[in-house]
């Protein structure tokens, strides 16, 4: 919100330098985002009065000697149509600043240092300034629009500073107003605030006027739409005459970034910067029937508003028509077939209360918005509809463009405007904040703010205005008087009157935390995704039109279609981060993601989706492959003190031939395999990748069994090494079942080499298993492990077909 | 005999200084040493000797093998010893060469400074309580004392998934889970997920929130600067301090920003904390008596404080992570960079 330092001072006295006012303003929860300087740029440009004034011969130029008092008279050389002796312009000095304009005169190039110069062989010691040089335009200054000098008022000082009386000397404050206090959204609504912590008293801005007498008698206001409008105040005003507005008014709305229209208009702009009130002015001549009606749109029902855009409209638009037909969209935009033109000569002022959530959706639907529907949608109290109308009414006269009437009709629904007492407890506001407020203190902070305070005993008597919609219990009151008394009167304390409680991780987080520093440990990176992923990603992976990762949950409102839906596998990011990579000559390297899945028991969602904790890894480079991966999954479930298993399946995103599914405890949990060359292909990856999902969720099942010690074996292990030959179907697994199956002294089998080679005959390969025994109750003896041999070999020979190599 | 022997002495003598290499030196000791040896044959030749002179001779031939065997043990221990240089050598190395490593990851800069959070609040006595990324407006909005038309629900553009659900835009959605389910004392910390409809070159639509709540006897305004200055010394330096400015979140009243002394330029002013001294790091405030009545928690008796701390941004500050976007994209050259 933009606040000029010289609007502000219309309502307070202030005696502080802007920088301190952003201080304090800062301090009460006000915070500056800009101070902006006016004049910042300008510097020892004085009023210069042309002595003499002399054409230099076959130029455009004259010669000058321009008095600039205490400065000394200079020698300019002006190359200005409007230049003449006896005239007042601004002069910079040799060594002043002033924007630089390009060619058109208009264009502002930076800022420039005036120094002494030679035109034609003619000294000049200055430059005498048009409106641009000085950073105005005609809504700033009048006659600073000019392409020629800036004309200086008759009696302006020679030799005084130009920047106070062309208002360069001004500031404005860009300030961020919170959701709370929409009352702020206003120079009046920061007067206050300003008064309040400067201590000073806040002047009201005039509202009185006289009423002409004039009525229009059948005019009637009805509101159908009342939840939507529960105040409509309208006010005639008669013989209007549409002109300029004057050069303060002007000026004002220019610095709030707002161009000047006409009287009528700029006054409807002034009172909504001012108080924060939108209103809206219709030529009466235009409003057919004699009345307003404030109603819902009919279902295709349709308006052109000012800008000479078309909507069609439903009910869920509210629309202020006259007898007939709409003629405001409201709270958004007048129509234009009301509009106030230059011959406008009665006017019907609109000052209402509409619904915030109504207007901001309405606003919304219909890509249509303005100052007013922003304004709207921040929220405007009731309090300040008939404030603004009174202002309004107030500024037609002091502008003189038109004769107020005494038709006023107003219709609410009945809110009070008067401020509500509120009692609350001293102790208890003071308890909020662990401090205690000294009362004094207390009854100046609240004055200041208006709530006109009384302290008996414990009870504090508020009366809070009705633009403070926002207060409401006793911490509020509590935040008002920190807010001024100042945070710095809070002092650290240590929760002395809480209980002690024991923090940190639970089980599953600290699993969680163990497994990732385990991930790490195998060299591999942590990285996060989005919790959305796109269709396109399902496409990527190849999933069939009934695949279960289909059914994901969409989003409403994404912000593009690439991240619409909720993901149901972490595999199509990570794949994109391993191309990423790669596209950058990245060439290996190993990353995980520990992240959730979200699965929908039904769609649309009627209630919580399952959020599945689950593990991603990736691998890619010359130097990984599937036993690469594995090793990782095996990483995985040594941190997680489980085992797993492992079975030869497909994946439409992976290898045919390299793929399996992971398995534990007789569950499925996941599955890993070499991404397919198609996809690597698609994502031009230039080295193979592999992936992983693990279903976390279920592993946790089983986390943290209990960590018991396994007392050394008391007797001597055994280990025999087997080499068999194979068919080349039969796998290692099947092999290594047959081993342990066999014998239930076998505590661990491991394939420690595999060959294949023409003298083990086609579709043979050779498989050598290191196998150690480990006694229980008794030491082994030679015939025993004999035996153990024995019965492997005969189980092996039996279930697979199996022999010894020779 | 004794020339012989002198002669056997002088040849092994000069053999075995000739020796080069250990190979060569065995065989000399075979030739003399040896069961085919000289020596030995000489020894093997003792039956032919006349008894009377056998004591003598075999005095000399003892002499000369000790001899030879001293010769051989000390040329054996120079070629050993030269050996062993020679190995050293061929085993040179350019200790400039790269260096073969074995790699070890990170944990992601957000799960650094997450865990060094949940570490410092972990000590503190909170719990750390992991709500979901897909809530119900009630528990993200309303039940935090954002109804419908609340002008706050402007603040933040959310993600809906239906009317109902909607992706949590701050982890505060878990404060009235927590307090649904538990009476005071609470004291927990929520860090996860969360998302707003932002996207553009300082913001991402997914980020990393922690909310942190107590609620017990007397808890007051007090008690939140007393913590919050007890954090920020440890997650940024024993010499930062705090400072409260007023703002305002619906379901804390007062509500703060907590602004922490530059930890650069050490309030002096710097490009860190544009000059100011001061660089915002979260929000904060007295949990509002509305959302612990919500919660059927008796205002007379208990009170609170929350505070929500963007992990990304404390993440960029202390490391000097300068977008965002960098944080989800899982480029490696990233990702090996914090170690902290």
């Amino acid at each position: 919100m933009l606040a000029p330092l010289s609007w502000l001072k219309d309502y307070v006295d202030i005696d502080v330098t802007p920088k301190e006012l952003e201080e304090k303003l800062f301090s009460c929860g006000f915070e500056v985002e800009e101070l902006i300087e006016v004049g910042k740029e300008i510097s020892n440009v004085v009023v210069g009065y042309v002595k003499e004034c002399e054409p230099i011969p076959d130029t455009h130029l004259s010669l000058c000697q321009v008095d600039a008092g205490e400065h000394g008279t200079f020698q300019i050389c002006c190359g200005a149509d409007n230049v003449h002796a006896g005239g007042k312009y601004p002069l910079a000095l040799v060594g002043a600043t002033v924007y630089a304009t390009a060619k058109d005169h208009v264009t502002i190039e930076g800022v420039m240092t005036i120094k002494k110069g030679k035109l034609r062989g003619y000294e000049s010691f200055g430059m005498l300034c048009s409106g641009t040089e000085l950073g105005l335009n005609e809504d700033l200054y009048p006659g600073a629009g000019y392409n020629g000098l800036l004309v200086l008022p008759e009696d302006a000082p020679v030799g005084a500073d130009v920047k106070p009386m062309l208002g360069l000397d001004d500031w404005i404050f860009d300030i961020a107003i919170t959701a709370n206090r929409p009352d702020c959204q206003s120079i009046y609504g920061i007067a206050r605030e300003v008064a309040a912590v400067l201590g000073k008293e806040c002047k009201e801005p005039a509202l009185d006027y006289t009423e002409t007498g004039v009525k229009k008698e059948n005019f009637t206001v009805r509101v159908d739409a009342q939840d939507l409008c529960p105040r409509y105040i309208a006010h005639y005003v008669h013989d209007v005459e549409i002109k300029e507005s004057p050069a303060w008014m002007r000026r004002r709305l220019a610095l709030v970034g707002i161009g000047s229209i006409s009287n009528v208009v700029d006054i409807t702009n002034y009172v909504l910067k001012e108080l924060g009130q939108p209103m809206h002015a219709f030529d009466y001549a235009y409003l057919e029937g004699d009345a307003i009606r404030v109603r819902r749109a009919n279902e295709g029902e349709k308006i052109t508003t000012l800008d000479e855009k078309e909507f069609s409209l439903d009910s869920s638009n509210l629309v202020i028509c006259d007898g007939k037909k709409p003629v405001a969209l409201a709270g958004i935009m007048g129509g234009l077939n009301s509009e106030i033109l230059d011959t406008t000569k009665e006017v019907m002022f609109e000052a209402a209360k509409f619904a915030r959530d109504n207007i901001r959706k309405s606003s919304r639907a219909l890509g249509q918005s303005s100052d007013s529907s922003a304004m709207y949608a921040k929220g405007v109290y009731e309090y300040t509809t008939v404030m603004a109308m009174k202002r309004a009414l107030h500024l037609i006269e002091e502008l003189g463009c038109g004769k107020v009437s005494s038709t006023h009709v107003e219709v609410s629904t009945g809110n009070s405007l008067e401020p509500k007492e509120m009692k609350v407890s001293v102790k208890r506001v003071n308890g909020v904040l662990g401090i205690e407020v000294p009362n004094d203190d207390i009854l100046r902070i609240l004055t200041n703010l208006n709530f006109a305070p009384e302290i008996h005993g414990d009870e504090l008597t508020i009366q809070v205005p009705a633009y403070r919609e926002d207060m409401d219990s006793y911490p509020d009151v509590a935040e008002e008087i920190i807010r001024m008394y100042g945070y710095d009167h809070v002092v650290p304390t240590f929760m002395p009157t809480a209980k002690v409680t024991l923090g940190g991780l639970n089980l599953k987080q600290k699993t969680e935390l163990k497994l990732k520093n385990a991930l790490c440990a195998a060299g591999a990176y942590e990285g996060i995704h989005y919790s959305f992923f796109s269709p396109s990603d399902l496409d990527l992976l190849r999933l069939p039109e009934n695949a279960p990762e289909r059914k994901a949950i969409q989003l409403i409102n994404p912000i593009n279609i690439d991240l619409s839906l909720m993901r149901t596998t972490l595999a199509p990011e990570m794949l994109h981060a391993i191309a990423r990579n790669q596209k950058k000559g990245i060439l290996s390297g190993r990353i995980f993601e520990l992240g959730n899945i979200f699965l929908p028991k039904e769609l649309p969602l009627t209630e919580y989706p399952d959020e599945r904790e689950t593990l991603c890894v990736g691998v890619f480079g010359e130097n990984e492959s599937f036993y690469t991966l594995k090793g990782i999954a095996e990483t995985v479930a040594e941190a997680l003190d489980l085992t797993f298993t492992y079975e030869a399946s497909t994946k439409t995103f992976l290898h045919p031939y390299q793929t399996a599914e992971v398995f534990c405890q007789g569950e499925k949990v996941g599955y890993l395999g070499k991404v397919s060359y198609e996809i690597a292909d698609e994502l031009d990856m230039r080295v193979s990748a592999y992936v992983m999902e693990l279903d976390l969720r279920t592993l946790s099942q089983w986390y943290g069994k209990p960590q018991v010690f396994v007392p050394l074996p008391k007797f001597a292990e055994e280990k025999r090494d087997f080499a068999f030959v194979v068919d080349k179907d039969i796998t290692c697994a099947q092999i290594e079942n047959g081993i342990k199956e066999a014998c239930n002294y076998v505590t661990d089998v491991e394939l420690f080499d595999v060959y294949e080679g023409i003298q083990l005959g086609p579709n043979k390969k050779s498989m050598a298993f290191s196998v150690v025994f480990t006694p229980k109750d008794e030491e082994f003896t030679g015939e025993m492990v004999e035996g153990f041999v024995k019965k492997i070999l005969k189980n092996l020979e039996r279930t697979l077909q199996i022999t010894l190599r020779a | 005999m004794k020339e012989k022997l002198q002669k056997i002495r002088e040849n092994a003598i000069a053999e075995i200084e000739n020796s080069e290499g250990l190979d060569r030196l065995n065989e000399v000791r075979t030739a003399i040493l040896g069961k085919k040896g000289e020596l030995t044959a000489v020894l093997k030749g003792m039956k032919d000797v006349a008894p009377e002179d056998r004591p003598k001779v075999g005095q000399w031939v003892n002499e000369t093998r000790e001899a030879i065997e001293k010769r051989l043990a000390e040329k054996l221990e120079k070629l050993e010893a030269e050996a062993l240089r020679m190995r050293y050598e061929s085993e040179k190395l350019d200790v400039t060469m790269p260096a073969v490593k074995n790699e070890r990851g990170n944990l992601h800069p957000i799960t650094q400074v997450r865990n060094q959070l949940i570490d410092i609040f972990g000590s503190m006595g909170f719990e750390v309580y992991e709500g979901t990324e897909i809530e119900t407006d009630y528990y993200n909005f309303t039940a935090l004392n954002t109804p419908q038309d609340h002008p706050a629900r402007d603040m933040q553009d959310t993600f809906y998934l239906s009317p109902e659900f909607l992706l949590r835009t701050q982890t505060s959605a878990g404060q009235i889970h927590v307090m649904e389910a538990k009476k005071p004392p609470i004291k927990i910390i929520s860090p996860g997920k969360v998302f707003r409809s932002d996207d553009d070159a300082t913001h991402s639509p997914m980020f990393t929130q922690m909310e942190g709540l107590v609620v017990d006897k007397g808890i007051t305004l007090c008690d939140l600067k007393g913590m919050l200055d007890e954090f920020v010394k440890k997650i940024f330096g024993k010499d930062t301090t705090t400072r409260l400015r007023p703002s305002y979140f619906p379901f804390t009243e007062p509500s703060v920003e907590v602004d922490v002394s530059c930890f650069q330029c050490g309030g002096k002013g710097c490009k860190l904390c544009k000059g100011t001294g001061w660089i915002e790091v979260l929000g904060a405030g007295v949990v509002n008596n509305k959302v612990l009545e919500g919660c059927n928690i008796d205002t007379e008796e208990y009170s609170g404080f929350a505070f929500g701390i963007g992990v990304e941004r404390i993440a960029m500050l202390k490391y000097g992570i300068n977008n965002i976007k960098l944080l989800f994209e899982s480029d490696l050259r990233v990702l090996k960079q914090i170690d902290d």
